[in-house]
């Protein structure tokens, strides 16, 4: 049993920063924008939550700094794919580089330091005491919570409430949108800019409760799987709680495995295979409706050259 | 974009036109950075001097400019034509990597006592196969079935480093290499000529400049290449002029993946003599190539200058990590600004844009 409630566990550890990284590109990608600056601007939450948490003693602070500034990142991609229309890839590519060079110049004198404060784990009254699953899931530190209740939230809202359909509408189909009264860009801006704030979160989870420290491009490649969990997900926010810890749980238990004579390499591959799969699935039109692709994806909406 | 502004498609955009903007941006993304130097307590001007003068100003910086080059040059090349069909390919960064994986079969398993006249050619081919054979995959996919190569290619990447790690930490790692994860020594038959006093292995350098030529030609010359651009330019015209675009899609990969999987030979063959670990082998070419083909604006022969100058920034990322203390990630800040910078000017390409004053003062005369 104890092993159960220990996998659980490390595997929620290592799935939080996925999971919040991938809600945020859900939204983005609803609205049918691609950011393939998740990395990127992870790095930056991590670099400046690390920074201002070590000079001011208060991980809050840090936190809301980290995604502050993965807004701000963001706002850069919105701008150059929305407004100047410019090629969405190559804008998150180039988001992904800056986020990259940007943390390591900056964040340069703090390499290897010890974090001064420590986020503290608080368990849940009640909740943590349920057998097996209460250790895992409700004895941890409160951006766990917040990753709980960003998942419902975002389910929520998405699906149940007016301004969620205005979300899927535009990323479906921004025309139609636009005529329906819905403000095409402000709707893309939004969901960019919550993209880039829960991927500044989810980077100063790495560098304040996981690491917890500094090192340069200490995301490692989890903003790209963050993107392909996205796909993964069917662009859902509660099935990219199941991905999430999923390849969390993967990544955490990788030297366990190793050790029964599984490659970890192999092992490694199995979210981008799978994610492949999940492409091809959704090749059929009525099962890519179902799954909730974004039709307009990467598709820059040009108003007065609309067509409908 | 406010109201009051207005923007016009330009009908055709001048050569100069073009590169006065490209030139623009890419002042434009240096003025960036040496605020933010400026801003860390560096002296912009001492770290553009060092990087220029390490990259251009020696025999010796011209070589290793020369180095970094000839990959860039080759992956550039290939994303050029599959950017001008408008498909995206990110993956020539793990196509690089399965042309090393097949270079480093041939040197190591398949023909390891055979003549250099032999290995070399069989490792080129080879390895442009393996690359293509990547490649084939999004893109085929891509073609049949319309689905999106770019989450496609970027998962392939990293299919294609794991694959590497696999062959290094496991079945391929080196008698001779005391536990560390690399391979054992290529052969010397299977290790690149370089020329005398250089580390520049120049069959590869030969095949990245020839390649560019060749696909100038293709693009401009041949009925392929038209279809190419037709595709391109709108996806739905070339269908009903008759334009397959599974052809198109899938031709393109397959050639982009097979310059990508040469490049792969030349960097094991030619630079490392072994397998490593995979962003060693490569250094992010594959996606640093994307600068250089929007750099050359899509143009094969300004590809050529594009990956010297962007190779010449590579060497200086490393001068500045001496003499300034930078870490060699910083010369990602450069790549990522000039990116943006490029892409985002070419609004200024695409559209001229107007400020309606007069019009503007005749619509509150009229309410």
């Amino acid at each position: 049993m104890a092993a159960t409630e220990e996998l659980i566990r490390v595997a929620v550890e290592a799935g939080t920063p996925l999971l919040l990284a991938t809600l945020g590109e859900i939204y983005a990608e609803r609205s049918g924008v691609l950011n393939l600056g998740v990395e990127g601007m992870m790095l930056m939450g991590a670099a400046t939550g690390f920074m201002v948490t070590f000079v001011t003693h208060n991980p809050l602070l840090g936190v809301v700094a980290a995604a502050v500034v993965g807004v701000l990142l963001s706002l850069v991609h919105a701008f150059v794919s929305i407004t100047l229309r410019a090629n969405q890839v190559v804008s998150g590519l180039a988001l992904t580089m800056i986020g990259l060079g940007l943390s390591s110049l900056i964040a340069r004198k703090f390499v290897g330091l010890p974090l001064p404060v420590r986020i503290p784990t608080i368990p849940i009254p009640g909740l943590s005491q349920i057998p097996i699953i209460g250790p895992g899931f409700f004895n941890h530190d409160p951006l766990v919570y917040f990753s709980y209740a960003c998942v419902a939230i975002l389910w929520y809202v998405l699906y149940k409430t007016k301004m969620g359909a205005a979300i899927r509408a535009v990323g479906e189909n921004p025309a139609a949108a636009d005529a329906m009264g819905v403000n095409v860009f402000l709707v893309r801006y939004l969901c960019v800019a919550l993209g880039g704030g829960l991927a500044g979160i989810a980077g100063a989870y790495l560098s304040l409760v996981y690491a917890p420290m500094w090192i340069e491009n200490m995301t490692a490649g989890r903003g790209w799987i963050a993107i392909a969990l996205v796909v993964f997900a069917l662009w859902d926010p509660l099935r990219a709680m199941i991905g999430a810890y999923l390849f969390g749980g993967l990544e955490a238990a990788q030297f366990t495995l190793q050790a029964r004579g599984i490659d970890p390499s192999l092992l490694g591959m199995l979210p981008y295979i799978a994610t492949i799969i999940v492409l091809l699935i959704g090749v059929k039109e009525t099962l890519r409706k179902r799954i909730g692709a974004p039709a307009a994806l990467c598709k820059p909406y040009y108003r007065e050259e609309r067509t409908l | 974009m406010p109201s009051w502004i207005k923007l016009v498609r330009r009908a055709d955009v001048t050569r100069t036109t073009v590169i006065a903007v490209t030139a623009a941006s890419f002042i434009f993304a240096f003025l960036l950075a040496s605020i933010i130097f400026f801003w860390q307590g560096i002296n912009p001007v001492a770290a553009y001097h060092d990087i220029f003068i390490s990259a251009f100003g020696s025999l010796r910086g011209l070589y290793f400019t020369t180095l970094k080059a000839i990959p860039l040059l080759l992956c550039a090349v290939g994303l050029i034509l599959v950017f001008k069909a408008n498909v995206w390919n990110i993956g020539a960064e793990g196509q690089l990597l399965l042309g090393a994986v097949a270079a480093g079969w041939v040197a190591l398993y398949a023909l390891p006592n055979a003549p250099s006249f032999v290995v070399i050619p069989v490792m080129f081919i080879l390895g442009a196969v393996a690359g293509a054979a990547w490649a084939a995959i999004p893109g085929f996919l891509k073609g049949k079935f319309n689905v999106n190569e770019i989450i496609v290619t970027l998962m392939m990447n990293y299919i294609a480093y794991k694959i590497v790690e696999y062959l290094i930490y496991g079945p391929w790692r080196g008698a001779g290499s005391w536990g560390y994860p690399i391979t054992d020594e290529f052969p010397e038959t299977a290790q690149l000529p370089l020329i005398p006093g250089t580390p520049i292995h120049y069959p590869t350098l030969v095949l990245a400049i020839l390649s560019s030529l060749a696909m100038y030609f293709l693009l401009s010359r041949t009925k392929f290449g038209f279809e190419v651009k037709a595709v391109g330019y709108n996806v739905e015209a070339a269908r009903y002029a008759g334009i397959s675009f599974f052809k198109v899609c899938f031709v393109t990969m397959l050639i982009s993946g097979a310059l990508a999987g040469i490049a792969g030979v030349g960097e094991v063959a030619g630079l490392h003599h072994r397998l490593i670990y995979p962003w060693s082998i490569s250094s992010g070419y594959g996606f640093s190539a994307i600068i250089v083909a929007w750099l050359a604006r899509l143009h094969p022969i300004a590809a050529i200058f594009m990956s010297f100058l962007l190779g010449g920034l590579f060497v200086g990322g490393y001068a500045i990590q001496v003499s300034l203390g930078l870490s060699y990630s910083v010369i990602h800040l450069f790549n990522g600004l000039i990116l943006i910078c490029l892409i985002a000017s070419e609004i200024l390409l695409n559209y001229q844009i107007v400020l309606p004053r007069g019009e503007l003062k005749w619509q509150r005369l009229k309410s």
